[in-house]
């Protein structure tokens, strides 16, 4: 039982049954939104696995390619190959909001439309296992980028189901206990002040009472 | 007008030198304070995705916790030539063991 450090004046009671009135609706609305967010979060998760799994299977298909291709070319002519890409990604980053996190979401733009531009090297001089090895980085590519997002998106909302988490416990096992306690403490001390205060009004007519009663009687007397 | 970002991959040359035929940016290193280095310039750089093979963030996890509540960039290990150690995978368990308290997803696994 942990009350706080107040008055027990009746003005003080007003304000703290308001604040337990806002922490209750605030307790209820945080847990809403802890249940929504663990929705949404568990669904990305699952989502961000089957990618992983995909995209490491892919990668791993295209570095197997790229060993063969190691092993058949110099390594210097597959280097050269390669330098000096026709190629360029670059990203949009968009804004989507879940409960109140922000979530980006890559858009790629390629600088040319082809999508035989992937291949930098004429077919010369390279091994048709190296067409394959880029090939199938290519076909991971788009997943590796909604890997990218659903992962980042699992980061943050992680972070943020764990602070909801805290304030909703907060609230439950301190705040709102706390407020209750001392709402009680106040009444209680209110209800006892006003009990005091009865019994000593009835003390004094008993007195008053005892007075004229003796007066009276000395009146009488006389 | 929107902010154009790019991709990075960090990694050995070995793993990596394939991305570059696709369009993105690579950055071969050889151990892994180059690769915290690396990881370094690219963050403060506009880079939105910098995928870096599981190799080279095994020593250098610490760095890319620090980037994980912002909302840019997103550091994304893939496995290198290597094959997979599983780190990726790991990751995701994290979050999951962070947002949940526990590990519901890959229990047995």
């Amino acid at each position: 039982m942990a009350t706080m450090r107040v008055n027990p004046t009746r003005m003080e009671l007003t304000r703290l049954k308001k604040r337990l009135v806002t922490a209750i609706r605030g307790h209820k609305l945080l847990k809403d939104k802890r249940d929504e967010l663990m929705r949404q979060f568990l669904e990305i998760v699952r989502q961000n696995r089957v990618l992983r799994e995909k995209v490491e299977k892919g990668i791993e298909e295209a570095n197997r390619h790229f060993v063969i291709a190691r092993s058949v070319m110099q390594n210097e002519m597959l280097s050269a190959a390669l330098m000096l890409p026709k190629q360029q990604v670059s990203l949009e980053v968009g804004n989507k909001n879940i409960m109140s996190v922000n979530i980006p979401v890559f858009e790629t733009k390629t600088k040319t439309d082809n999508p035989n531009d992937i291949f930098s090297y004429g077919y010369a001089f390279t091994t048709s296992d190296l067409d394959d090895a880029v090939l199938a980085l290519a076909k991971v590519l788009p997943d590796m980028l909604a890997l990218a997002e659903s992962e980042k998106s699992a980061q943050l909302l992680a972070d943020e189901i764990e602070k909801t988490r805290r304030r909703v416990n907060a609230l439950e096992h301190v705040m709102i206990p706390d407020l209750q306690d001392t709402i009680r403490f106040i009444t209680m001390k209110l209800d006892e002040s006003e009990r005091s205060n009865l019994t000593r009004l009835m003390k004094v007519k008993d007195m008053m009472i005892e007075q004229t009663i003796r007066e009276r009687q000395a009146q009488n007397a006389r | 007008m929107k902010l154009m970002y790019r991709i990075g991959v960090i990694g050995d040359s070995d793993s990596i030198c394939g991305y570059a035929a696709l369009g993105l940016d690579i950055f071969p290193v050889s151990d892994t304070s180059e690769a915290s280095q690396t990881l370094k310039k690219l963050c403060a750089g506009d880079f939105a995705i910098i995928y870096i093979t599981e190799q080279m963030v095994k020593g250098i996890e610490s760095e890319i916790d620090r980037y994980s509540s912002q909302r840019i960039p997103a550091i994304i290990p893939i496995p290198g030539a290597g094959g997979s150690l599983g780190i990726g995978m790991d990751s995701v368990r994290k979050s999951v063991e962070k947002a949940v308290g526990s590990d519901i997803l890959f229990g047995g696994k």
